[in-house]
């Protein structure tokens, strides 16, 4: 009797459990998770839309000519300012850093893997673990206390040049090519290489031969993915470039790039002048090129055979 | 013969590429830690900044750092974990997962200077926020967000399929399931992503310029009122974090020891990042080690 009622509450119990309210839970725990994948949706959308809106509007309010505001240079503020030496201090800058940061990463990886397979792996991933915590700012004041200075008294010219600005980025950008080569590396199936040693190939061929060209199309990705963190980049860039508005004649010249002249003018404009708008166009400039960067990986990354 | 050359040759350039990146993170640290830290004492880190005196300190600055970080983690991580979840557990391969995967990679590539602009604009004008510790955590969530979904993405696939398998043959509904199996048992990895990126988060300057502003008050330790302008706690005010005040210094700086205070903020800056990295770190290799069994 006194079993039966335990058995008979028990049931209830459960039932209860499996019942209606279970899959209210159930209902709700899938309108949070739903929702808040929406929420990410929304946010990419919501910073296309606005960026495009406000950029494009330069060309529509205020009669800005696009192509003239692409190839030419001279920024006075005014309808007939021309992006293309921050444009053209972009790329150099994305360009001259990955120069530096490619070499030297897909190195390290191929040391940390292939090399010194056990303790490489254990000195270099907190190597660049920290590098990539370090903050720009802190990148950027290094730049400017170090190699300024350094640049300023051993190559000549004022320090503040592309050349310190490629310094700072690159290695910026070292860590980011460094993990994803080592990742990429160290997905080749070991049969591969194995075979190579069996031929008698040394380490080096079987890097030169087997390795990189397996690799290849990650090493890609691991270059644009670190190209792309580059042009994006602001203050630190901003803070040892020079930031002068005409196009730079050599590397230790003084330069500027997109995101070093919204970081600097924005500030100083007033809001919907011909001025402020001008510098929503370098914005939207720099979201198209994220999306760009994404599409080349996309392509590049299709190749991929490991 | 040459071929063992070559061979020791190419050897010997990548042991030299490893060296001179850790060469270059040594110097880096070591320049910042005994350049700044010469600089940083009690005073420094307890009192008000001055714009163009002498002996400032950063108090307020990194009160605001610290106030930014957990509030926008309390915006980022409900939604960066749900979002995850989402994709785990929920998503099928779909379009509409497609177009979620890719606006996943859309976030985490953007330049934070244009998370920057779009905080102006949206949340410092159009939401009037204005200037404000609350518009600069909205623009960071924009930024963060992409991190937390792709850590809880990545350890709910890590927790063994036979849990949740077993779980779901109790009986147990899913969303139960993913509660009480799947998201207790991808905790640590996911608590390690949230580490690593609040040390991202807490150096992040270039997004917060439009959105939290470049000045902050003198606030006051003893006003706790929220809606006080001078209270520490107080949410629409503006506020310079630490990061944002070393930019700021070392380009607009008129106080005589500019140099002084850019690098004993950085000190304190890259201090904080480090405790953030090697938290992480070892709660992640404790759980590595708890999970496998490898002492």
């Amino acid at each position: 009797m006194d079993n039966a009622q335990k058995t008979e509450t028990n049931n209830h119990r459960l039932l209860k459990k499996n019942g209606s309210s279970s899959k209210r839970n159930e209902s709700r725990g899938k309108v949070l998770v739903y929702s808040s994948a929406a929420i990410v949706i929304i946010a990419t959308l919501a910073i296309t839309i606005f960026l495009g809106y406000k950029g494009i509007r330069t060309f529509f309010v205020f009669d800005v000519n696009v192509w003239n505001f692409l190839t030419t240079t001279g920024w006075d503020g005014t309808e007939n300012s021309g992006a293309f030496s921050f444009i053209f201090g972009s790329f150099a800058v994305t360009f001259l850093a990955a120069l530096v940061a490619a070499p030297l990463g897909i190195g390290s990886a191929i040391f940390m893997t292939e090399i010194a397979k056990k303790w490489g792996q254990k000195v270099l991933q907190p190597v660049i673990e920290i590098l990539v915590g370090i903050p720009s700012v802190v990148y950027g004041l290094i730049g400017v206390t170090v190699i300024v200075p350094l640049l300023r008294d051993n190559v000549g010219g004022l320090g503040f040049s592309l050349l310190a600005g490629m310094i700072v980025v690159g290695v910026m950008i070292l860590p980011t090519i460094t993990s994803i080569s080592a990742d990429a590396i160290k997905a080749i199936p070991q049969d591969i290489k194995d075979a190579s040693y069996g031929l008698g190939a040394t380490r080096w061929q079987t890097i030169y031969k087997v390795i990189i060209p397996a690799a290849l199309p990650s090493l890609m990705t691991a270059i644009v993915l670190g190209m792309a963190r580059a042009f994006g980049e602001a203050l630190a860039v901003q803070m040892v470039i020079g930031n002068v508005k005409g196009l730079p004649e050599s590397i230790i010249d003084q330069a500027a790039t997109l995101t070093s002249i919204i970081t600097l003018d924005m500030p100083h404009t007033t809001y919907g002048s011909v001025h402020n708008s001008l510098l929503w166009s370098l914005g939207l400039f720099l979201l198209i090129m994220s999306y760009v960067f994404i599409i080349i990986i996309r392509v590049v990354s299709s190749r991929r055979k490991v | 013969m040459s071929r063992r050359i070559v061979n020791n040759l190419a050897t010997s350039v990548f042991i030299l590429c490893a060296v001179i990146m850790t060469a270059t993170l040594v110097y880096l640290l070591g320049y910042i830690l005994t350049n700044g830290l010469s600089n940083v004492d009690w005073s420094f880190i307890t009192s008000n900044s001055s714009s163009s005196m002498e002996g400032g300190g950063i108090k307020n600055q990194l009160w605001n750092s610290f106030y930014i970080l957990i509030v926008t983690l309390i915006f980022s991580v409900p939604l960066g974990v749900l979002g995850g979840i989402y994709l785990a557990e929920y998503a099928k391969p779909s379009k509409l997962t497609n177009v979620i995967r890719t606006s996943v990679e859309v976030l985490s590539s953007l330049p934070s200077i244009v998370v920057g602009m779009f905080g102006l604009l949206v949340f410092v004008q159009y939401a009037g926020l204005g200037y404000s510790i609350i518009a600069g955590a909205l623009a960071l969530t924009v930024f963060n967000l992409p991190i937390i979904v792709r850590v809880t993405e990545d350890s709910i696939r890590s927790v063994p399929k036979k849990q949740k398998n077993a779980s779901l043959a109790l009986g147990i509904t899913h969303w139960h399931t993913v509660k009480t199996v799947l998201v207790p048992a991808a905790f640590p990895g996911i608590l390690t992503g949230i580490l690593l990126s609040a040390g991202r988060i807490f150096g992040e300057a270039a997004a917060l310029l439009f959105t939290a502003g470049l000045s902050t008050n003198n606030l006051q330790f003893d006003t706790w009122n929220p809606f006080n302008s001078d209270s520490p706690l107080n949410p629409f005010r503006s506020a310079e974090t630490l990061s944002v005040h070393i930019w700021k210094v070392n380009s607009q700086g008129i106080m005589p020891d500019v140099d002084e205070i850019a690098s004993g903020s950085a000190a304190v800056l890259i201090i904080f990042v480090l405790v953030f990295n090697v938290t992480a770190r070892v709660i992640g290799n404790v759980i590595y080690n708890k999970i496998t069994g490898s002492k």
